[in-house]
């Protein structure tokens, strides 16, 4: 299980190792680049497309991560429902395209590329540089225990989160309808 | 260590995350539509989503802990996207536009 040890000899290219590596490439740069559509075109419909991709890319990145769970779920939940809900909101919302286009103010895109190198930095070399401590399994982490968990030990928070899900659509509703008297 | 073997390494799928969060970022400041900015929180949250799910696969004793968060930070942002697309809705009703300059009312 002690994977930070693994990764010392290349293996070839056309063996499974080399495959699930280049395939892991391949989802990073499909990742980075709908997140970048996502962030920089005009049209809102091609950002969303943009984050579309994006959430594959990060689909295929759980995946790697052991938790084949998790990826389905972001399959599910954002490709599926969230892209939708922001197709929709576009559809109701931005009927003509903005005349204006570029970064708010002449300051806007030099800041914004700064801050989010100095925030990309700052978190990279921090991970880079510290020396993570690793402990040795207790558990493979499948989908039953998760399904054991979620209802033994975090049984609390499972509710909670419904409650809130139940709370945020109902005023979702009330807050869409509100408007639409006058 | 080559290009082959990066997805045995926790360092690179924290430089993700980073990346992520930092598109992101660049997003939210630079965009002028709301819609476009809510995208770009997403984003922020995919980048945390994966930095929780790679110390989870590398360092965590118990790797259940860190999915069930992964799937609690799915349910809260689907639940923040929901609320904060029926306020663009609101908003698109009163003002006519939802872009944050037209957004002005408060302004002295």
């Amino acid at each position: 299980m002690n994977s930070l040890l693994l990764s010392s000899q290349t293996p070839a290219l056309f063996s499974a190792d080399g495959l699930a590596g280049l395939i892991f490439l391949i989802m990073v740069a499909v990742m980075l680049l709908g997140g970048l559509m996502a962030c920089t075109s005009e049209r809102l419909v091609r950002s969303v497309a943009g984050l579309v991709v994006c959430f594959v890319g990060v689909a295929g990145i759980f995946y790697y991560l052991n938790s084949p769970f998790i990826a389905v779920m972001e399959m599910l939940i954002y490709v599926g429902a969230v892209s939708v809900t922001i197709a929709f909101a576009i559809m109701l919302a931005a009927p003509e395209q903005s005349k204006k286009f570029g970064p708010c103010g002449p300051l806007a895109g030099p800041l914004g590329f700064l801050t989010a190198g100095l925030a990309f930095g700052g978190l990279a070399v921090l991970g880079y540089r510290t020396a993570w401590p690793v402990q040795a399994k207790i558990n493979n982490g499948g989908m039953e225990l998760i399904g054991v968990q979620l209802l033994q030990d975090y049984s609390m928070v499972f509710e909670l989160v419904s409650l809130v899900l139940l709370i945020a659509i109902l005023g979702a509703l009330i807050l869409a309808r509100s408007g639409r008297n006058h | 260590m080559s290009l082959l073997t990066l997805h045995n390494n926790l360092t690179t799928y924290l430089v993700i995350g980073a990346m992520l969060f930092g598109i992101g970022i660049y997003g939210f400041i630079t965009r002028r539509t709301v819609i476009s900015m809510l995208i770009s929180s997403e984003l922020m949250l995919a980048g945390a989503s994966v930095n929780f799910m790679a110390f989870n696969r590398f360092t965590a004793p118990d790797p259940v802990v860190g999915q069930i968060f992964t799937l609690f930070i799915m349910a809260i942002a689907a639940a923040e996207a929901a609320i904060g697309l029926s306020i663009v809705v609101a908003i698109y009703r009163n003002y006519t536009s939802i872009e944050t300059e037209d957004l002005v009312k408060l302004k002295g």
